[in-house]
């Protein structure tokens, strides 16, 4: 379970949100929503402890995350699969190299071992028949796809995705869609996902958190929040016309 | 596939601030950048030990520090030597000094400055550029904070290979540009008919200091560290996206330059 407990950050004199608090059961899916440059990746990269806060903590499974020395944090940090906003693939190396790559150093498997769960993994994101590509070759949702796949290769506890449909046509979000639900559903992986895409917003999550005005605004189930009177969370839905 | 066997071995680092969180412009910058530089090479010393991490970086970086930079740096060194020997020769007209004395000037001053320096700033250009350009992209494109979000010490992956890649290579380097830029002396030498081959060797043996080799090997040192951890760091750090990673590269090399000098009249005042 991830609880986040009245967090602060600023960054010099700015504010970005303060009094963050909210709970993520295990197997789950949170969807973080809001405006551009609200903090939400900001947020997200607080929960694995990329960043610090100014106040307040990140407790997984009780553990304040903040609290842990850097060789605990970094054991810890491998519950975790993220899938960033560009994917972060490697580019020195191909897309199965990404694939393999956490394989190869935590964890004492062969190659041939490696081989097979790293097929696996590409073929829960339909990419089998990527083979040696580079990673320049790649569309921008075969890139999150590999980013998926290497996210999602040690079987983590967790995946955090940082707007995974972002700049990809309705056809591949929808892939993508039916691929964090599959992780959730199947996999019972906790997920928190940052998206502008509303859709995506009612397709994948049980939860929502709405970022606004420097702090958490709205925080409830999805089923709450299509009925919600919250004024400016109605109006961030309305934005994105989608018909509720 | 869980990392219950955990084959990389995670060593005690404390991790004093996070180096992954970039933070506005300080009043004083110089002093913060400085402070940040110390810890991050105080990082990358503690996290030094976790061999398995970075082998294969380390590796494969003797290969682009060093061996491909031979070229550049033989091409250098062979040209230096070449026209040393021309303007020594050129301003040594008199009958009262020997033509072994401009063998003695190209050799010396090759051993003792021209191919460490030359070297050095050559390769500030060459391995600066590229380690941070390589740093800072894959800063801005977020591959940095996945290697830590993967429970990578990033500092022992990205940092401690091409600094010790430094230390390994450039003394390798030195030597290379050393012997070709004495070579290149005695062959311009010949060809223009200044300088007779016996005459030059002749120059070149009787003022030989194995301490000279020593004193330029040590320069090398110094002067690939400087390189490899200022461009480490300012790849490091870098922000900004395209023009962040440019200015990143630009301060490195820079940086490096200045620092190679530096360092050069520091230790010839400490050693000689």
């Amino acid at each position: 379970m991830i609880e986040i407990k009245n967090l602060k950050k600023s960054f010099g004199n700015n504010l970005v949100w303060e009094n963050v608090s909210l709970t993520v059961p295990d197997g789950e899916t949170l969807a973080i929503i809001g405006k551009s440059g609200c903090g939400k990746s900001v947020l997200l990269k607080h929960i694995n402890a990329l960043m610090t806060p100014d106040e307040g903590s990140v407790l997984i499974d009780g553990v304040n995350i903040f609290d842990l020395n850097y060789v605990d944090l970094r054991i810890t940090r491998q519950r975790f699969g993220v899938l960033f906003q560009g994917a972060a693939l490697f580019d020195s190396i191909t897309a199965y190299e990404n694939v393999a790559f956490p394989l190869r150093y935590f964890t004492s498997l062969k190659e041939p071992q490696i081989h097979n769960r790293v097929m696996t993994c590409l073929d829960m994101v339909n990419l089998a028949d990527i083979g040696q590509k580079g990673t320049a070759q790649l569309s921008g949702g075969m890139r999150k796809r590999v980013g998926l796949a290497r996210a999602i290769v040690l079987e983590p506890d967790y995946l955090l995705y940082d707007e995974p449909t972002s700049g990809l046509d309705p056809e591949t979000s929808n892939e993508i869609n039916e691929l964090i639900n599959h992780f959730s559903d199947n996999l019972n992986i906790t997920s928190i996902v940052i998206t502008h895409d509303m859709h995506s917003v009612l397709e994948i999550a049980d939860y929502a958190a709405f970022l606004d005005e420097q702090k958490l605004s709205w925080f409830g189930p999805i089923a709450e929040m299509t009925k919600t009177k919250h004024d400016r969370l109605n109006s961030f839905i309305r934005a994105s016309e989608y018909q509720i | 596939m869980r990392p219950k066997n955990n084959s990389l071995q995670i060593t005690s680092i404390p991790c004093i601030l996070p180096l992954t969180e970039r933070t506005q412009p300080h009043k004083m910058q110089v002093f913060y950048d400085f402070g940040r530089y110390c810890q991050l090479l105080y990082q990358a010393i503690r996290s030094s030990s976790e061999f398995k991490s970075y082998y294969r970086n380390f590796v494969s970086e003797m290969i682009k520090t060093g061996y491909d930079s031979l070229p550049i740096v033989i091409l250098a060194g062979a040209f230096t030597g070449a026209v040393l020997t021309i303007q020594t020769s050129y301003q040594l007209v008199s009958a009262f000094i020997p033509k072994s004395t401009i063998g003695a000037i190209v050799t010396q001053s090759l051993i003792i400055e021209l191919a460490a320096v030359i070297s050095g700033l050559v390769l500030a250009g060459r391995v600066g550029a590229r380690i941070a350009t390589e740093l800072g992209t894959m800063r801005v494109s977020e591959q940095i904070d996945a290697l830590e979000s993967m429970g990578f010490n990033s500092v022992s992956f990205l940092v401690v290979p091409r600094v010790l890649a430094g230390y390994v290579m450039f003394p390798i380097i030195y030597i290379a540009a050393a012997t070709t830029g004495v070579a290149g002396g005695l062959l311009a030498g010949i060809v223009t008919g200044q300088v007779p081959m016996a005459d030059f060797l002749l120059g070149a043996r009787t003022y030989f200091l194995p301490w000279d080799i020593i004193f330029g090997m040590t320069k090398s040192i110094v002067f690939g560290f400087i390189i490899t951890s200022i461009s480490c760091f300012k790849g490091y750090y870098a922000s900004g996206g395209a023009e962040g990673v440019g200015k990143s590269t630009t301060n490195a090399t820079v940086l490096s330059c200045i620092f190679i000098l530096l360092a050069d009249l520091l230790l010839a005042i400490i050693l000689l």
